[in-house]
C-alpha cells in the first residue's frame, strides 16, 4: 500500500465516523434522533467549542499546565527509574529485600494516590507530577532492571577479556543496554506520564486538559467534554510523534524489527 | 626452540566440576594437561559437549578451576587472562557500537588516544577486509563480517595469546574457508600462541601445527596429542588436497569417531 492510499483510508475512516455520528444525531429517523444531541453533543457543536477556545485562547494556559506535568513527571520518574533499576540490578541482595515492596506498590491501582498526593502537595501542579512520578517510575525501573540483568553473557565476557573495569562495563555495557530497553518504553512511559497529569487534573485542580474535561462534565456539557477528550488525543499523538522521532534518532543500532516492549 | 621458552599456557591436572542443584556435582572435564609452546597453534578437537569450551574458559580466566593449575609466560592465572585475546562463539560485538568502535573498544579503554584508537581501528578494519565499513551497526553486517569485526577487535590489543571457540561455526562452507584464510594469513605474521577449539576434524588439521583430541564428556579428558607435519604457509583449500592430510586425518579420525559416537549416544544425537 502506498503512502498516498494508506492517509487516504487513514482520514476516510475519521470521514465516516464524524459523518455517521452527524447523521445520528441530527436527523431524526422513524421520528427519533438514534443518539440525542444532549448526550452525545454533535460534531459541529464540539468543532465550534474547540475553534473558540483556540481563537480566544483559553486553552493554551491549560495545555500548558498538562504539558508542563506530564515532563515533570516523566523526568522525575525516568531518572528515578534509572537509578532505582541499576542499583537493584548490581545489588541483588537489595532488590531481594525490596521485591515484595515494589511488587505492592506496583499492583496499586494509582488513582487511590491521588487523593493522597492533592493532601499533600495541595491542588497544584506538583500533586499531578507525583501521581505521573508513580507511573514512569515503575515502568522505566523494569525496564532499566531486565536491560542491565539481560546483558548477554557472551558481551559481558567479551567486555571483560578486552580489559574493561567495572567502570568501563558500566559505561560500555550495562549503560547503553539499560537505556536501550528504556526506550524501548519510551512510548509507554510518556503516555503514562500524560495519563497522571490528566486523570491528577480530573480528581482536583484549577487547570489543565483534565480539568477541562471535569468542569464541562460537571454542567453536562457534553460539546465541552467531547472537545476536551479531542484535544487531549491530538495533544497525545503530537507528543508521541516527538517521542518518534528521539527514538530513530537514539536507537540507530538496533534492527528495525526489534519488538517494542512495555 | 621452543623447548627452552615458558610455555604461553601451561594447564596442569585441570578438573572442572560445577555444582549442580541437590548438591550433586557434573564433572566437565578431568585432569586435563596441555601445554602450548609461544607461537604454537594448537586445535582442540572433539565431540559436542565435551567440555572444548570450558577448557577454553578456564585458559581465559573467566571460570577457575575445581582442581590443577592454570599458568601463563605471566606465571599462575589469576583472575582474567591479561594475555589473552578470545574470540567467541557466540554474537559477543557490542550491538550500540559501529564496528569501527567495536574494533578501537579496546584501544579506548586502555586509554590511548582518541583519535589514535580510531585511525588504528580504522587499519585493522582494512586488514580483515572492511574498509568503508567502519560506521555501520553490527546487525547492518553478514554474520561472516561480524566475525571479521571480532577477529580485529581482538587482534587490535595484540594479545600474546589468542582463544577461539568455534569462531567460525555458524558461517557456510565457502565463508568458513575464506576466514580460516584469513586468519592464518594475519597470524603468520607475528605467530602468537593460539587454541583452537573445533569439532571440524578437517579444519582443526588444515589450520593448526598441533591437534589434541579430547574424550566424550562428562569428565572428558585429553585422549590424543598429534603433530601436524604440513608446511607453512597453507591455503586451507589445497592443504586439504594433501597425501600428508589424508593420511593424518584417516589415523586421528580412528581415535576420534568412538568418541563422538558416544557423545552422540549421550546427547540423543542432538
Amino acid at each position: 500500500m502506498s503512502r498516498i492510499t494508506l492517509v487516504t483510508l487513514q482520514l476516510l475512516v475519521a470521514v465516516v465516523a464524524i459523518a455517521l455520528w452527524h447523521v445520528l444525531t441530527t436527523i431524526p429517523i422513524g421520528g427519533v434522533k438514534v443518539l440525542p444531541p444532549f448526550f452525545f453533543s454533535t460534531p459541529a457543536d464540539v468543532g465550534a467549542r474547540i475553534v473558540k477556545w483556540f481563537v480566544e485562547g483559553t486553552i493554551w494556559r491549560h495545555l500548558w499546565i498538562t504539558l508542563i506535568e506530564a515532563l515533570l513527571a516523566f523526568l522525575i520518574g525516568s531518572i528515578g527509574g534509572v537509578l532505582v533499576g541499576f542499583w537493584f540490578a548490581r545489588q541483588p541482595k537489595v532488590a531481594a529485600v525490596f521485591d515484595p515492596y515494589v511488587k505492592m506498590i506496583n499492583a496499586l491501582p494509582r488513582v487511590v494516590l491521588a487523593p493522597i498526593f492533592a493532601l499533600w502537595l495541595g491542588l497544584g501542579v506538583w500533586s499531578k507530577v507525583a501521581l505521573g512520578v508513580t507511573l514512569v517510575f515503575f515502568i522505566v525501573f523494569f525496564n532499566v532492571y531486565q536491560g542491565v540483568k539481560e546483558v548477554s553473557p557472551t558481551i559481558l565476557a567479551n567486555a571483560r577479556m578486552l580489559g574493561m573495569s567495572e567502570h568501563q562495563l558500566m559505561r560500555h555495557v550495562y549503560w547503553p543496554s539499560a537505556l536501550s530497553w528504556m526506550f524501548s518504553s519510551l512510548h509507554t512511559s510518556v503516555g503514562f506520564a500524560v495519563v497522571g497529569a490528566v486523570v491528577g487534573e480530573y480528581l482536583g485542580s484549577a487547570a489543565g486538559l483534565g480539568y477541562i474535561i471535569q468542569q464541562a462534565e460537571g454542567v453536562f456539557d457534553v460539546a465541552g467534554v467531547f472537545a476536551g477528550m479531542l484535544v487531549l488525543a491530538a495533544f497525545v499523538i503530537a507528543i508521541d510523534a516527538v517521542v518518534s522521532l528521539v527514538e530513530r534518532r537514539l536507537l540507530v543500532w538496533r534492527p528495525v524489527t526489534a519488538d517494542t516492549r512495555t | 626452540m621452543h623447548a627452552r621458552a615458558a610455555p604461553a599456557v601451561a594447564l596442569a591436572d585441570v578438573t572442572i566440576a560445577f555444582r549442580l542443584a541437590r548438591n550433586s556435582t557434573y564433572t566437565a572435564v578431568e585432569r586435563a594437561s596441555l601445554s602450548v609452546a609461544d607461537g604454537e597453534f594448537v586445535a582442540i578437537v572433539g565431540p559436542t559437549g565435551c567440555g572444548k569450551t570450558t577448557l577454553l574458559n578456564v585458559t581465559a580466566g573467566l571460570i577457575a578451576p575445581s582442581a590443577g593449575t592454570v599458568a601463563t609466560f605471566a606465571g599462575p592465572l589469576r583472575g582474567v587472562n591479561r594475555s589473552a585475546g578470545y574470540l567467541f562463539q557466540a554474537e559477543a560485538l557490542f550491538p550500540w557500537k559501529t564496528a569501527l568502535e567495536n574494533v578501537a573498544i579496546g584501544l579506548d579503554i586502555s586509554g590511548v588516544d582518541k583519535s589514535e584508537a580510531r585511525s588504528r581501528g580504522e587499519a585493522w578494519l582494512k586488514r580483515v577486509g572492511l574498509a568503508g565499513f567502519g560506521s555501520r551497526y553490527p546487525h547492518m553486517l553478514s554474520g561472516g563480517q561480524r566475525k571479521r569485526v571480532g577477529l580485529a577487535q581482538v587482534l587490535i590489543r595484540d594479545p600474546k595469546i589468542l582463544l577461539m571457540d568455534e569462531p567460525f561455526g555458524p558461517l557456510d562452507a565457502q565463508t568458513r574457508q575464506i576466514m580460516g584464510n584469513l586468519l592464518l594469513d594475519l597470524w603468520s605474521g607475528d605467530r602468537k600462541a593460539v587454541m583452537f577449539v573445533t569439532h571440524d576434524l578437517e579444519e582443526a588439521i588444515a589450520l593448526s601445527d598441533r591437534v589434541v583430541i579430547m574424550s566424550a564428556g562428562p569428565a572428558a579428558r585429553i585422549i590424543g596429542d598429534w603433530r601436524v607435519p604440513l608446511p607453512r604457509p597453507r591455503d586451507i583449500g589445497e592443504v586439504k588436497l594433501d597425501r600428508a592430510f589424508h593420511d593424518l586425518h584417516r589415523e586421528i579420525w580412528q581415535t576420534l569417531k568412538d568418541e563422538v559416537l558416544k557423545g552422540y549416544a549421550q546427547t540423543g544425537g542432538g
